[in-house]
């Protein structure tokens, strides 16, 4: 009798026990740190810089190509905008960018892939044409038709465009991890007892790979923030406002590396590399943590 | 095999389709009239012109016919090859501009994105598992892979381009020059090549180091490799299948790449203002060049279709679980 009760006291304990562990390791882990140390950095600059500033990037100044001095800490443009408010903005815009883009990407993923790997069949066949279609055309070049014949020009209506092309590897990611756990016996027993595929899926299925999501999803964000500054470039960005890639075409567009101007192109590009880089970086980081395989010993 | 290829004939034909009801639909979408915004951007003040122009743009367009035929219309004309004329160097015909475009694009990109791949999986097998390499590769290859092409292209052309000045930073030849088949041409076009080639290898090749990086640590964690080991292989032979193993991934890894790395040959050549696809659509965007920016789109959609049902075939010659009709690459 007495190991019967303990069984559900050690079930009660366990989720927290598993969570307190992941933190235990979270904690310790260097990469997971520093990544996650780097973004949040940028982000709160990005957040709460804008307050301390005055202007917003765009206005022409009276002291044009100046080089990073202690007025204009990363400098001037050929117009005499302040380099540093431009990256603060910018750094705002990458940020709801890689969200957006990525959050809508996630989601799209989660339906199509959940869906796909635990019907199965029919469904799973129709869903993977279509994620094969997607995933073959070149993200990229639909962007430039869309946004160029449609003119959209708003940060948001580039991440939801963004998001709507970019989730058909981590559909597919998505859907092979479904498969993997769809005929476990915790899955079937939530069948017989009665749960409809919603229910399955959403207390079942996703909770068992909640640590694979937030990865896919870091992984997303990564992406959007690149594939924005893609388009940016090309002149495909927002009208209004600034982005890191905005200004990465203006330098291009205005010669700032035939003229030497590199306090122009140099902070945009290392702003996208850091935010990008420390999220693969933590992620890295994440995987230790959550799969104990990986810890280094 | 034959159920393999006709899955991705299948797949390839529809996207294929869908690429080209895309391409047809979204200029209907357009807000405003294309054909007005045209004849206004001709420039032709005089209104009796105007109206010429338009009829003749749209009898050329068949704005007058119904959707459906537009659609057929549209169709075949793809088939002849006619993507239009384009507006930034009218009156030439769209394919024309394309394809004189479409060799330095394939120049900078094969050998680009062929080396990275081959150089990346070498790199990242050989420092798996191996303490100071791993921890020296492991961070480079995150900040080039996390690099934005664009940057890492304006950092050399700024660094070994206009400071150290040992390469060009324009274009795909001198300007003095005219296209010949002369060495001293050749010399000058190689000499262009370089940096727009090394910033896309270098960029791409962090990814695919990572990529194999882990891929041998799982695979020399399966257990094949404990199995080896325990029978006393030696560590080289475990190694090599491991690689044999984890190059699979990589393959399909290739083809699932093939639309970021189109596009980071885009800006990469927006960079350099190189003569590709990538220059071709800012002109295009530019000038409002729709015909040029449709037609460089299908040519890319084309290209990428193409490359990848040749990687198809690749892995089917390198994975046996294909041609025995297993689902080695169900995908």
């Amino acid at each position: 009798m007495t190991a019967l009760q303990e069984v559900p006291a050690q079930d009660a304990a366990a989720p927290a026990g598993v969570r307190r562990e992941a933190l235990y390791f979270a904690l310790r882990n260097g990469k997971l740190l520093t990544g996650f140390g780097i973004v949040l950095t940028l982000f709160l600059l990005g957040l709460l810089g804008p307050l301390f500033l005055s202007g917003t990037g765009s206005e022409y100044g009276t002291q044009p190509m100046q080089p990073p001095s202690a007025e204009h800490w990363f400098g001037t443009t050929t117009f005499g905008q302040d380099v540093f408010t431009q990256f603060v903005y910018g750094l705002r815009t990458t940020f709801v960018v890689g969200a957006m883009g990525g959050g809508i990407a996630a989601v799209i993923a989660m339906l199509v892939g959940f869906v796909a790997g635990y019907r199965g069949g029919l469904v799973d066949e129709a869903l993977n044409m279509f994620t094969n279609i997607v995933l073959v055309i070149p993200t990229l070049a639909v962007l430039l038709i869309i946004n160029a014949y449609l003119g959209v020009r708003s940060v948001g209506a580039q991440a939801l465009f963004i998001g709507l092309t970019s989730w058909p590897w981590a559909a597919r990611a998505i859907r092979a991890q479904t498969f993997s756990l769809r005929t476990r016996d915790f899955v079937d027993l939530a069948r017989l007892s009665g749960a409809n595929t919603w229910k399955v899926i959403t207390r079942e299925i996703a909770p068992n790979m909640s640590s694979y999501l937030f990865m896919t999803f870091i992984l997303l964000f990564g992406g959007s923030v690149l594939i924005a500054s893609s388009l940016d470039f090309i002149g495909l960005g927002p009208t209004e406002g600034i982005s890191l890639g905005l200004m990465l075409q203006n330098a291009n567009q205005w010669s700032a590396m035939q003229l030497g101007m590199w306090w122009w192109f140099i902070p945009p590009g290392a702003g996208i590399t850091a935010i990008v880089g420390s999220l693969y970086v933590a992620n890295v980081g994440l995987d230790e943590v959550f799969n104990p395989k990986l810890r280094e010993t | 095999m034959r159920r393999y290829f006709g899955r991705k004939l299948l797949v390839y034909g529809l996207t294929f389709f869908v690429a080209v009801t895309i391409n047809w639909m979204i200029p209907r979408f357009m807000p405003g009239d294309p054909v007005s915004s045209m004849v206004a951007r001709t420039g032709a003040s005089n209104p009796a012109a105007a109206e010429t122009m338009r009829v003749y743009y749209t009898n050329l367009f068949g704005f007058d016919q119904p959707l459906w035929k537009q659609y057929v219309n549209f169709w075949g004309a793809l088939f002849q090859g006619d993507f239009g004329i384009s507006i930034w160097v009218f009156p030439t015909p769209v394919t024309e501009v394309i394809l004189g475009a479409v060799p330095y694009t394939l120049g900078l990109m094969i050998p680009s994105v062929l080396l990275s791949w081959v150089v990346g999986n070498w790199f990242g097998a050989y420092a798996a598992r191996r303490k100071v390499l791993d921890n020296t590769l492991l961070p480079v290859g995150y900040v080039l892979t996390a690099m934005p092409y664009m940057w890492l292209a304006v950092l050399l052309a700024w660094g070994l381009g206009v400071v150290a000045g040992w390469f060009p930073v324009a274009g795909g030849y001198s300007f003095s020059m005219q296209p010949s088949w002369s060495w001293e041409f050749i010399l000058d076009l190689l000499h262009h090549w370089v940096l727009p080639f090394a910033s896309l290898f270098l960029v791409a090749l962090g990814g695919w180091a990572i990529g194999m990086r882990n891929m041998i640590i799982y695979e020399l964690e399966s257990d094949y490799s404990n199995y080896l080991a325990a029978l006393g292989a030696p560590q080289r032979l475990i190694r090599r299948y491991a690689f044999r193993n984890a190059v699979l991934p990589q393959i399909t890894g290739l083809a699932l790449q093939l639309g970021v790395l189109v596009a980071g040959a885009l800006v990469t050549e927006i960079v350099f203002s190189y003569p590709g696809l990538g220059s071709l659509i800012l002109k295009a965007i530019q000038n409002q060049d729709f015909f040029l920016l449709q037609g460089t789109f299908l040519f890319i959609v084309l290209g990428v279709l193409i490359a990848n049902f040749i990687i198809d075939i690749v892995y089917v010659v390198v994975d046996p679980r294909t041609r025995a009709g297993m689902a080695g690459a169900a995908a």
